[in-house]
């Protein structure tokens, strides 16, 4: 369980370290939080000879409002997103999540960008951030591009980011009016990780009905996907149980799922219904009890 | 000093400190100037010939000593026996001598993760380095991972000597059984699966021998829970004198019955110290330990009662197919199993039948009960059925059917005399500490509101065989200032014995506790013991400690009458100090005795010294048990189990260190319930593993687990001097059936009859589809 060898490199800028992943390319891996890449590594199952360790670049830790929206640094941890007091305020389905990431030594060593980058397919940010819009701001030898998260996970462990090129920042509108948002997890009872992981917001006008509203899943299929079918059934409707129930099952339309030995394929599809409905009443009942009452303020 | 009795009160852990700090020595702690270090080229395949083994890149590596196959440590020692000593071996008479042991296989494989190569470095990173070098031309043969698949005509064969993979077959019968079915009301039968299980201690394996140049032995740290029977299995291998041999079992991370008899690489590094002359370190990883270290349970069961209308079962038939792996490691269990068949229940006739079938896979060894807690979870789920086809409540079913308390010693029809039991009573508490009644109202009113979760109640009782011989021993030995020093034959690794047996001595000898030294597990320091196992430490360790303290006690009191001049017989041991009777005023302190012993003022009819020595034989085993409820709750939309309530009475007989007990009844509640509702290795048909990591494995956390309710009632055993039962297999075995009832109770309104373990949500999600 020990690592083969490999160059350790710790930039303290991007630039400097966009540089070296241009230098080693494929050799070269992203040293976040660690907590996929040296597990690997420690299996042999990847051996890149080179690590280049972002967590010594200052601008890529923290979290910052300006406006409309909170920005996020790619090696911010689980855990100070955890006790974000803006976060809890704005945007509370993000500390809620983190609160469900692994344990408590994970989420003070994990980092947000980290597992965005990783794209794995059973990770909890990847619904999160795609049911937000955030955007992935991504830095590499040609400068910087954006991608919104509809684009950014692309497949099975992969992600928008090329290799040369490092997610540095995740911008996340912060949304108005009146506004409820959940995270509901159904974890792995050894990993931890999401068999089936749900992200909704509900957008309402008066008596429960939905102006908007943002599903999306994770853990179930190849990667994170958005829940468009369910989305468009509840919009502009009236919401009630038995409206999100029905919407709710068609939430696994366009998910290419997964299965293994702890659950098949047809029992994601049942949970992806059960979770959707779920973070959907979680939400409701949110926007009900004025989670966002702050949001609102702020436009 | 205000003098209190410690047997029974509430003492802190004397191990605690220096586990806590981190200043406790495991095997991977050891710096020993130039160890080298080794790592294993383990095989991929399940069955596999080998073919051909090239080393050359990894042997000209830098910081490469060398790279060992197998074939060329053949002239270096003796093959031995499959079976390892202890818990779970077959007795001497049907011990298989024919399948052998190497230090690095030879020739084939038979399941995935056998050593092949031994890559020795000066660092452990460098020999993996080196080990991914080793190039080995496999053969790959048909395998076979299914049991049942492997009693197939045309199923790969395994051994050529064991036709249809069939290990040993080994059956009992007691009266009439076919009598009693063919008279049933009703037969009642299921087939179940106990599924098998991972070891997984917090600290893996890990060897470090180091040759003695100056008598040609060796000295040995391995992480074992029975240092003796180790030395005794490496005497032959290594061809080595017993008393040159030297194994310490330094602190150790747990075992749960995987750390018992010797393994391939408790040969191999000695074997390996004493070619290079070096010190040679291996440390087990996790990724190792899944595939290389015994698994445990394993095992199909078809289960019949004969019952009569009201509910008493007069036969029960249990066919067992053991799968045992590759290799007979302990092919005794299956075997325990069938001895424990009957339970707390008084059933005349029984038809027993085990038969150990070889797989390509990890051989299946002792792990937590070894073999009664597939016992006592067939005969309880067994029991839920029977109450389910005649109607009657779970509690009235096992009421009916107890052995009563004035039938003991009873003789079952298994083939045990249980020495004491009165098994109403743990029942009748834990039911009213689960509040049974209102639980059932509560039961009746959510069924017929039909929404929210499914509530269920499970209850179990259980018993199991615990106190192994042959014998277990005991020093006790009293220093000039009045210290103690004990030295034992068994080996914790975990469990606590260093605090149990001060307290012991402490009460017996009148000597501080706080002076009192227990040490254990080196077998040049400690007397021929056995181990720590089968939940044997107390009562068979502890029964030597308190004979041997009982014979330095007999000698204090003839030096203080010597000293108080008096005759012996009026020395009485009163509020720690040794005072002639009805002389309270005059007393001395163990202190002031030991001083004397070794005193030139000693009469000559005294021998010098104060200590003394035992070898407790229990006379019979003990049979501890008790009862267990457990309340879950079912999402109907999920499947998804919530243990909600959870009430443990367990009779271990008398408890010397409460605490104690209680951290077993914990630890065992955890693994046992971990049993029923998450944990399982899984193989593929090839044989690979596919829950081979801790990502797929699912160990028990906190967060699994609901507040425990524990409570007791006292049943002494006759058959040791402390009346103690055992308590470290206790709880894992009572919590399985129990969990398993609970789930299958709250599906009652779905017909659901049974459903094999785990019980993962998808399983009970898809038995409420019908």
């Amino acid at each position: 369980m020990i690592p083969g060898q490999f160059d350790y490199h710790a930039p303290t800028t991007v630039q400097e370290a966009v540089q070296l992943l241009q230098e080693h390319g494929d050799e070269a891996k992203v040293l976040a939080g660690g907590h996929s890449l040296v597990p690997l590594m420690r299996l042999r199952l990847a051996a890149p000879s080179v690590l280049v360790d972002i967590n010594r670049i200052p601008e890529l830790r923290g979290i910052n409002r300006t406006n409309g929206t909170v920005t996020i640094g790619a090696t911010t941890t689980h855990a100070t997103i955890e006790r974000s007091e803006v976060l809890k305020r704005v945007l509370p389905m993000l500390p809620a999540a983190a609160t469900v990431i692994g344990d408590p030594m994970v989420r003070n060593r994990g980092t947000f960008g980290g597992s965005l980058a990783h794209a794995d397919p059973a990770g909890d940010w990847p619904a999160v951030a795609l049911a937000l819009n955030a955007e992935m701001r991504i830095v590499g030898p040609d400068g910087e591009r954006t991608v919104p998260a509809g684009e950014f996970f692309v497949d099975l462990l992969t992600s928008a980011v090329e290799p040369g090129e490092l997610l540095t920042h995740v911008s996340i509108p912060v949304p108005g009016g009146n506004v409820g948002m959940s995270y509901q997890k159904f974890g792995h009872p050894a990993s931890g990780y999401a068999v089936t992981g749900v992200a909704a917001i509900v957008t309402l006008y008066e008596n429960n009905y939905c102006l908007d509203c943002s599903i999306a899943i994770t853990g179930a299929g190849t990667k994170a996907t958005r829940a468009t079918e369910t989305e468009n059934a509840l919009r502009n409707q009236t919401l009630d149980e038995a409206t999100m129930a029905q919407a709710a099952e068609q939430a696994g339309t366009g998910i290419d799922f997964l299965g293994d030995i702890y659950a098949s394929e047809e029992y994601r599809q049942q949970l992806v219904k059960v979770y959707t409905k779920r973070a959907l009443l979680a939400a409701l009942h949110a926007a009900n009890e004025g989670q966002s009452a702050e949001a609102q303020k702020t436009l | 000093m205000a003098y209190a009795s410690l047997i029974g009160a509430q003492v802190k852990r004397k191990e605690d400190p220096r586990l806590i700090t981190g200043m406790a020595t495991y095997v991977g702690d050891l710096d020993i100037p130039g160890t080298h270090h080794v790592a294993l080229v383990r095989s991929p395949y399940a069955h596999a010939n080998i073919r051909g083994i090239d080393t050359s890149a990894a042997a000209s590596m830098p910081g490469v000593l060398a790279v060992v196959t197998g074939e060329d440590l053949l002239s270096e020692y003796e093959p031995m026996p499959m079976e390892s000593s202890g818990e779970g071996e077959a007795p001497q008479d049907e011990r298989d001598m024919e399948h052998t042991h190497h230090a690095l296989s030879v020739n084939r494989v038979r399941h995935v993760g056998e050593a092949v190569v031994a890559v020795i470095a000066t660092s452990m990173a460098i020999a993996q380095d080196a080990a991914d070098e080793v190039i080995v031309e496999w053969e790959p043969l048909p395998a076979v991972a299914d049991m049942q698949k492997a009693r197939q005509d045309d199923a790969p064969l395994l051994f050529r000597d064991r036709p249809g993979n069939v290990e040993r077959v080994w059956r009992k019968s007691t009266g009439d059984v076919d009598a009693a079915f063919g008279q049933a009301h009703r037969v009642v039968s299921q087939r179940m699966v106990s599924q098998r299980l991972a070891g997984i201690p917090m600290e893996g394996r890990a060897v470090l021998a180091m040759p003695d140049p100056g008598t040609g032995g060796v000295t040995i740290w391995t992480s074992t829970q029975a240092p003796h029977l180790s030395r005794k299995d490496l005497e032959r291998t290594l061809r080595l004198p017993e008393n040159l041999i030297r194994v310490i079992a330094p602190e150790v991370g747990g075992g749960f019955g995987v750390k018992i008899g010797i393994y391939p690489e408790d040969i191999l590094l000695p074997v390996l110290a004493k070619r290079f002359g070096l010190p040679m370190c291996w440390i087990e990883t996790r990724s190792e330990h899944m595939v290389a270290t015994t698994h445990g349970r394993a095992q199909i069961a078809d289960v019949a009662a004969a019952v009569q209308e009201d509910g008493t079962v007069t036969a029960l038939r249990l066919h067992i197919l053991a799968d045992i792996g590759a290799y007979p490691q302990a092919p005794g269990i299956p075997k325990l199993t069938c001895r424990m068949a009957t339970g707390v229940y008084r059933i005349p006739a029984v038809d027993l039948q085990a038969t150990n079938v070889f797989t390509n896979t990890t051989p299946v060894a002792a792990y937590r009960g070894a073999g009664r807690p597939e016992a006592a979870y067939y005969i309880e789920r067994l029991m839920d059925l029977v109450a389910d086809e005649l109607g009657m409540d779970p509690a009235e079913v096992r009421r009916k059917n107890f052995i009563p308390p004035d039938a003991f010693p009873y003789d079952t029809a298994a083939g045990e005399t249980y020495d004491s039991g009165e098994y109403d009573k743990p029942l009748t508490r834990a039911l009213e500490l689960a509040r049974y009644e209102a639980l059932r109202k509560e039961q009746k009113r959510r069924r017929e509101d039909g929404s929210g979760n499914l509530l269920g109640i499970g209850l179990a009782c259980w018993v199991e065989m615990c106190g192994f011989g042959p014998f277990e021993s005991a020093i006790v030995r009293v220093e000039p200032s009045g210290t103690v020093t004990v030295f034992t034959g068994v080996s914790p690794h975990g469990q606590g014995q260093e605090t149990t047996f001060a307290q012991i001595v402490a009460d017996h000898l009148g000597a501080d506790f706080d002076r009192i030294v227990v040490r254990h597990g080196d077998t040049r320091e400690t007397p021929m013991g056995v181990g720590t196992m089968g939940s044997r430490g107390l009562a068979v360790g502890g029964s030597a400690v308190v004979r041997a303290t009982g014979k330095v006690r007999d000698k204090a009191s003839r030096i203080a009458a010597h000293m108080l001049e008096a005759a012996p017989e009026d020395i009485v041991l009163q509020d720690g100090k040794y005072q002639v009777r009805g002389a309270p005023d005059r007393g001395l302190t163990l202190a002031e005795i030991a001083d004397e012993a070794y005193d030139d003022d000693l009469p000559d009819d005294i021998e010098p010294g104060l200590e003394a020595t035992s070898f407790f034989k229990p006379p019979e085993l003990v049979y501890p048990f008790g009862a267990h409820v457990a309340v879950v709750e079912i999402e109907r939309d999920t499947g998804k189990v919530h243990l909600c309530e959870y009430f443990s009475v367990d009779d271990c007989g008398p408890r010397i260190s409460p605490v104690l007990v209680e951290g077993q009844v914990h630890g065992g509640l955890a693994q046992g319930i971990s049993q029923a509702l998450f944990e399982e290795v899984v193989y593929d048909q090839e044989g690979q593993v596919l829950s081979g990591t801790l990502m797929d494995y699912a160990v028990p956390r906190a967060t699994h687990l609901p507040m425990f309710t524990t409570a007791e009632t006292v049943t002494p055993t006759p058959h040791n001097p402390l009346g103690a039962k055992g308590i470290g297999e206790a709880a894992t075995i009572g919590s399985t059936p129990t969990v398993v009832n609970a789930v299958l109770d709250a599906l009652e309104p779905f017909g659901v009859r049974h459903i094999d373990m785990p019980l993962h949500p998808e399983k009970v999600w898809r038995a409420m589809q019908g």
